[in-house]
């Protein structure tokens, strides 16, 4: 038995986070600034819609992921696996930052807006909840305990 | 909540509007929602063929919010890395001949030909509070957001002067004053730069029921102001009854500022002199276009993975549920 329920997953969870904090950091204008752009290569991190565009593709990514995930858990995975604190703390992180991407994605959309005051809470506490979930990652790699389950016993 | 230029953020403000931050991302988004470009956004109206470009609007602008421009602490902070300039305007307060923190709005003149004839049109130039303002929509940090009454407002004391508004507006309308705002108390060498400042639309007289200064300063009635689809079909009628050319309805997704010109903009744009503070009237595809259709794909991506899981569509054999071949 190994230490995930599906490594695959674990692997795309992976790919699509490290893409989101990327392309998130993008949305502020410090790649420019701080000369990253200019390596050869990573020009494009200086693009603001074209990060955001990305930025888009890898949350819906990382939503499917979370979906399949969930409906795995719902399903099966519940009775051989049991979340870990650190797990936990990430499954609500991923949580708070699925639902302030939503509203975020909502109020980009033509069709939607909210006031200005609801705006900046929204985007302080997307940006907010994504540096708690990097130091829970980095938090959870320091302790050995990167997976989000382990076997029950 | 209207954010008000007067108004500071402290930190017991901060933590309460937070609080009610955290029950805003709790609630249904509907709760709080409403259409863009609906009846209760205000849209501007300005018949070229009336502007003379006597500039008492901008007069009227620059006298009425000047109680809102930028009073920068200097020096300014040695900016790391050195690539970061200041953008000093506080010692060119008298420019009006484009956009600045200090001159929010100003008058672009083109001479151009049309019909065989020589034509001068002025043309009185700002934010034209689009319908789905980018700026508003892309700032990392939600300092720049859009009134219900259509306003797009950049709120001073939040905003760092990153000055990603002013890349990601199709017209580069905001203009950046270093020294002055939050990032000073933050990490002022390392990150932000100031604030950026444009047409707030005088919102503060709006929110009375008045009119903005630059219409009611116009002698010659160039401008006016109502409901967005009145003013919209206003304009259609003033395009189509004098045989003039309509710009702002359709520019990047739809503006709320019609202007109608007896000259095609194409050619306006042509004879007009351009650069910083000095923006365009070429047509304007949507900015949000893609971010627009985007939205589905996240909306429908965790209903496919909940179905897949459910299904047991990507099962992987023994690599599956964590055994081994």
């Amino acid at each position: 038995m190994t230490s995930r329920p599906a490594p695959w997953l674990s692997r795309l969870y992976l790919a699509a986070v490290a893409g989101l904090a990327l392309t998130g950091m993008a949305q502020m204008p410090i790649f420019k600034r701080y000369y990253i752009a200019d390596i050869p290569g990573l020009g494009w991190l200086a693009d603001y819609y074209l990060t955001n565009k990305l930025h888009y593709g890898l949350a819906a990514l990382l939503l499917a992921v979370l979906g399949y995930a969930l409906a795995r858990w719902l399903k099966d995975w519940r009775r051989r696996w049991r979340l870990t604190a650190l797990g936990r703390a990430r499954v609500l992180l991923l949580a708070g930052l699925a639902v302030s991407g939503g509203l975020r994605v909502l109020k980009n959309r033509p069709d939607w807006s909210f006031d200005p005051l609801t705006v900046l809470l929204v985007d302080w506490i997307h940006l907010g909840l994504a540096a708690l979930l990097g130091l829970a990652a980095l938090a959870a790699v320091l302790a050995r305990c990167s997976a989000f389950v382990r076997p029950r016993d | 909540m209207p954010l008000t230029t007067n108004t500071t953020l402290s930190r017991r403000g901060f933590l309460r509007a937070l609080g009610l931050g955290g029950l805003t991302a709790l609630a249904p988004a509907a709760a709080q929602a409403r259409p863009k470009g609906s009846e209760a956004e205000l849209a501007t109206l300005l018949d070229l063929s009336k502007c003379v470009g006597c500039g008492a609007c901008v007069a009227a602008c620059r006298e009425g919010n000047a109680p809102k421009f930028p009073e920068p602490v200097k020096p300014f902070p040695t900016m790391v890395p050195a690539r970061s300039k200041p953008e000093d305007w506080s010692d060119k307060r008298e420019v009006d001949d484009r956009l600045t923190p200090y001159n929010w709005l100003f008058i672009q003149s083109a001479e151009v030909e049309w019909k065989g004839e020589k034509v001068t049109v002025h043309i009185p130039r700002r934010c034209l509070h689009c319908v789905n303002p980018p700026c508003a929509n892309l700032c990392p940090w939600g300092a720049a957001g859009k009134q219900e009454n259509g306003i797009v407002r950049i709120n001073d004391q939040v905003c760092l002067g990153g000055a990603k508004c002013r890349d990601v507006c199709p017209w580069h309308i905001p203009q950046r004053q270093t020294g002055v705002g939050l990032y000073l108390k933050l990490l002022p060498r390392f990150g932000g730069n100031g604030v950026m400042y444009k047409c707030d639309r005088c919102f503060d007289l709006v929110a009375r029921g008045q009119e903005p200064r630059c219409v009611t300063a116009c002698p010659f009635g160039v401008q006016s102001i109502g409901p967005r689809p009145e003013m919209l079909e206003r304009a259609r009628a003033l395009a189509r009854d004098t045989g003039g050319f309509l710009y702002g309805a359709e520019e990047n997704g739809g503006t709320n500022t019609f202007y109608v010109s007896p000259v095609p903009f194409d050619l306006l744009d042509a004879a007009l002199d351009k650069g910083p503070g000095r923006p365009h009237l070429a047509s304007v595809a949507d900015s949000m276009a893609d971010e627009t259709n985007l939205a589905w794909a996240t909306l429908l991506a965790p209903v496919a993975g909940l179905a897949a899981g459910t299904l047991g569509l990507i099962a992987r054999g023994g690599k599956e549920d964590g055994h081994d071949k």
